[in-house]
C-alpha cells in the first residue's frame, strides 16, 4: 500500500532526509520519500504492517525530531 | 507557519538590537550582558534543542553541534563570536524557512487551479455546492471571471476560455456549445451552462493536482546523492574536528587554545544545509516552472533526465501531425464512388479511428448503425463488417494480405485505405493529415539543444511516413509499424544507440511504449488515463514545441543544481582549509554556513522564474481574469 501524509512542523531539510534514511531502514518499508519542501511523507509498506510500520515512523519521529507530526 | 516565522522574526530582530547596543558600552559586564541576551533570545530554541538530541544520544544533530561551538567560543572568552554565531544561524534559518514558504507559495499559485465551488442547476434554481458534490450530467453554469470546476461539454452559451492555467496557452481559445471544456480553466466573456462528463476525482484539476503533489516523492539522482553526501559530511567534519582539536597540542604545536578555537569554526560549517536544501528546491523549481507551460513532470528525476535526451522517438499521428484527417481522393472500381464511400462509411461506424471518423465525413448521406453487424477492428490494420449482407474490409495492405486481396499500387503521400467488398477489390480512399504548425521548428530546436537523432514511429504506409518525416526533418523513419512492434522497435533504438531516449506520444495506443522509454512523453493533455499513468511527462498542449522548452527547463535546472553544489562545497571545504591553518574566524565560518545557504537559495528559487525566452507568455492578462 502506498499512502500520502501531510507533515507538520517539519522545518529543516536535512532533519527531513534524517528522518527519511531512518524510516527508510524499518522492516516492512518498501518505499518512503519525505519531501520538505510539499511536506508530506509518501510512504509505501506490506498491507498487513502499514499500520504499524506508520505506527514505528511516527516513535522515530517524535525519537529524532519531536516538533514533527503526521497529520492524519 | 506564518506566524511562527513572525515571531521568530521578531526574536531575531531583538536579538540583533541587543547585539548592536553591546558593542557601545565600553563597560564590559554591562556589555556582556547585552550579548548574553542576544544569545539567549536567538540560540534558546537551538541549544534547548541541543540537549534535547543529546540526551538520546543524537550527536551529528546541527544544533547539538552549534551549541558545542558556540559554548566553546564562550569557554574561550569569545563573547561576540559565541552571539554572533548564534545570531547568524538563526537569521540564516529563518530566511530558509521564509524563502522556502515563499516559494511554495508561488508554486501552489501557480498550481491554483483547484477550484472552490460548482453551480449547480438543480430543478430550476441555481445551488453553489462542492465540485466533488456534483455528478455525472448535472449542469453547470459558470460566470465570467469563475474558474471551470469540472471537465464537461457546453451546452448552451458562447465565451472565450482562457486555458493558460492548463495548458501555458496565453490566447483564449473561443468555445461555443457542442464543445468540451476542461476544468481549470477560466470564464472570460460570456456566460457557460456545462453539462457535465466526469466526476472530480477524474478530472483534468484533480488529475493535474495529483500528479504535481506526487512529483516532489520522485527525487532526482543528484538529490539522492546529495543526501548520501550529507549523511557523511557531518560526522566527517566532526570527527577531524575533533582531531584537530586534540592531536596537533599534544604534538606540541602551539596552545591548546589555538586549535581548540579552529576546531569550534569547523563544527560551525559542519551543517550540509546549503546543499540539502537547494538542491530538492531547484527541482521543485523546475517541475513549478514546467507547470507554467503546460509541462507537467512527473518527478525530479525526470526533469534531470530530460537534460541528457540524446534520442528523440516521436509517433506520427496525433504527435508530429494534427490527427485530424480529411478524405482527398476516391477511387472506385466496378461501383460510384459514392457508393464506395458509403460501405467504407457504414464499415467503420462503430470505430473511433480517425481514418474511420474522416470517411464517415467526407460521407454526405446517412449512416445507418442497424445495416451493420459483424463489426471488427484490427489494430494497424483496418477493420471488417457485414454492411448490409456484404463483407465489407477497409484498411490498409496488410489487411488486404491477409484478405487474401491484391490491392492496386498507389503511390501517394497520404494515408491509404484500401476497400474490398464480399472479397474483391473495390477501389482506395487516400487521406491525408496536416502536420503540425511547430513540428518542424520543434525538431531543429531539439538538435540545437543537443539531441543526436529524431527517430519517427508509424503504423503508417512508407510513402506517407517519409513524406512527413521529409517535411519536418526526421532523421530515422520506422514505418508500417503495428502497435505491437512499437515497443520492439523502441526496445532496437535504446541498445543501438547510447544516451537517453524520450519518446513522445499521444498515448492514444502507445501506453507500453511511453513506460518502455528512458522518459516517455504525453501529449495532449491528461485525456487518457493510461497516457498518464505510463508516461513521465505530460504535454498539456499538443504542440511537439514543448519538449524542447522541457529539455531548456531541466538544462537550466540542472546548471543552477551544479553552480549551487560546486559553491557550497567550494566555499565549505575552503574555509574548512584555512580555518585548519588558523586563517579563517568564527565570522567567516558562519558565512560559509549560513550564507552559503541563502545565496544557494537565491540561486535555486532563479529557476522557478525561469523564461522562455522565444516565446514570453504573458501572466498579466491571467492574473487580471482571476481577480
Amino acid at each position: 500500500m502506498r499512502k500520502s501524509f501531510d507533515l507538520e512542523g517539519l522545518d529543516c531539510a536535512n532533519c527531513a532526509a534524517k528522518l527519511e534514511a531512518a524510516i527508510r531502514a524499518l522492516t516492512g518499508v518498501t518505499d518512503v520519500s519525505i519531501s520538505f519542501l510539499t511536506q508530506k511523507m509518501v510512504l509505501e509498506a506490506d498491507d498487513a504492517v502499514f499500520e504499524k510500520v506508520l505506527k514505528q515512523a511516527e516513535a522515530l519521529m517524535k525519537d529524532l525530531e519531536d516538533d514533527v507530526e503526521i497529520c492524519r | 507557519m506564518l506566524m511562527k516565522l513572525k515571531k521568530q522574526m521578531y526574536k531575531v530582530v531583538a536579538a540583533i538590537f541587543l547585539f548592536a547596543i553591546s558593542f557601545v558600552f565600553s563597560n564590559e559586564y554591562l556589555s556582556l550582558s547585552f550579548l548574553g541576551g542576544s544569545y539567549l533570545l536567538a540560540g534558546w530554541p537551538v541549544v534547548r534543542k541541543a540537549f534535547r538530541n543529546m540526551r538520546r544520544g543524537h550527536l551529528f544533530d546541527e544544533n547539538f553541534l552549534m551549541a558545542v561551538a558556540t559554548f566553546g567560543a564562550i569557554a574561550l572568552r569569545q563573547y561576540s563570536e559565541a552571539a554572533g554565531v548564534m545570531l547568524f544561524y538563526q537569521i540564516g534559518e529563518l530566511f530558509q524557512a521564509y524563502a522556502v514558504a515563499k516559494s511554495r507559495r508561488s508554486i501552489s499559485a501557480l498550481m491554483d487551479i483547484r477550484p472552490d465551488y460548482a453551480n449547480v442547476k438543480r430543478g430550476g434554481e441555481v445551488c453553489s455546492v462542492s465540485p466533488e458534490k456534483v455528478v455525472v450530467g448535472d449542469i453547470i453554469i459558470v460566470k465570467p471571471g469563475e474558474k471551470i470546476p469540472l471537465d464537461g461539454l457546453i451546452v448552451k452559451g458562447y465565451s472565450l476560455v482562457d486555458t493558460a492555467a492548463i495548458t501555458g496557452e496565453s490566447v483564449p481559445r473561443e468555445l461555443v456549445v457542442g464543445d468540451m471544456v476542461d476544468s481549470g480553466c477560466v470564464v472570460v466573456s460570456g456566460l457557460l451552462e456545462i453539462e457535465v462528463r466526469k466526476p472530480y476525482g477524474d478530472s483534468t484539476v484533480a488529475k493535474i493536482l495529483n500528479l504535481v503533489e506526487t512529483s516532489a516523492s520522485k527525487k532526482a539522482k543528484t538529490e539522492q546523492f546529495i543526501t548520501r553526501f550529507a549523511r557523511y559530511y557531518t560526522p566527517l567534519v566532526v570527527v577531524s574536528a575533533i582531531l584537530l582539536a586534540v592531536i596537533p597540542p599534544l604534538c606540541g604545536w602551539s596552545e591548546w587554545r589555538d586549535w581548540i578555537y579552529r576546531a569550534l569554526t569547523f563544527l560551525v560549517i559542519s551543517c550540509p544545509c546549503a546543499l540539502v536544501i537547494s538542491i530538492p528546491l531547484s527541482f521543485f523549481g523546475g517541475i513549478g516552472a514546467a507547470s507554467r507551460y503546460g509541462i507537467l513532470v512527473k518527478g525530479g528525476d525526470y526533469l534531470q533526465a530530460l537534460a541528457d535526451v540524446k534520442t528523440v522517438v516521436f509517433d506520427k499521428t496525433g504527435t508530429l501531425t494534427k490527427g485530424t484527417f480529411r478524405v482527398v481522393q476516391v477511387k472506385s472500381m466496378g461501383m460510384s464512388e459514392h457508393e464506395l464511400l458509403e460501405l467504407a462509411a457504414c464499415a467503420g461506424v462503430f470505430s473511433s479511428h480517425p481514418v474511420s471518423q474522416s470517411i464517415r465525413k467526407a460521407f454526405t448521406g446517412d449512416v445507418c448503425e442497424q445495416d451493420v453487424v459483424e463489426f471488427t477492428e484490427i489494430a494497424g490494420q483496418g477493420i471488417t463488417s457485414i454492411v448490409r449482407g456484404r463483407k465489407v474490409a477497409v484498411g490498409n495492405n496488410k489487411l488486404m494480405a491477409s484478405e487474401g486481396i491484391e490491392p492496386e499500387d498507389v503511390m501517394l503521400a497520404g494515408t491509404l485505405s484500401h476497400v474490398a467488398v464480399d472479397g474483391v477489390y473495390a477501389g482506395w480512399i487516400a487521406i491525408a493529415d496536416e502536420i503540425k504548425a511547430d513540428a518542424a521548428i520543434a525538431i531543429q530546436e531539439l538538435k540545437k539543444l543537443g539531441v543526436q537523432r529524431t527517430v519517427m514511429l508509424s503504423g503508417d504506409r512508407k510513402t506517407a511516413a517519409e513524406s512527413v518525416a521529409k517535411a519536418v526533418g526526421i532523421d530515422i523513419v520506422c514505418s508500417e509499424l503495428l502497435p505491437q512492434h512499437k515497443v520492439e522497435q523502441l526496445e532496437t533504438l535504446m541498445t543501438c544507440y547510447s544516451g537517453r531516449l524520450a519518446y513522445v506520444g499521444d498515448g492514444i495506443n502507445d501506453a507500453p511504449v511511453l513506460a518502455r522509454a528512458d522518459i516517455g512523453v504525453a501529449m495532449g493533455g491528461v485525456g487518457t488515463d493510461a497516457a498518464v499513468e505510463a508516461s513521465d511527462v505530460v504535454l498539456m498542449t499538443d504542440e511537439p514545441m514543448k519538449l524542447a522548452t522541457a529539455v531548456k527547463i531541466s538544462r537550466r535546472t540542472l546548471n543552477v543544481v551544479k553552480q549551487n553544489i560546486v559553491f557550497a562545497l567550494g566555499i565549505k571545504f575552503g574555509v574548512l582549509g584555512l580555518g585548519a591553518w588558523g586563517m579563517a574566524t568564527m565570522w567567516e565560518a558562519v558565512f560559509a554556513d549560513v550564507g552559503v545557504s541563502v545565496i544557494a537559495i537565491l540561486n535555486a528559487l532563479r529557476v522557478l522564474y525561469f523564461r522562455n525566452k522565444d516565446r514570453l507568455i504573458h501572466n498579466s492578462s491571467v492574473q487580471k481574469h482571476r481577480q
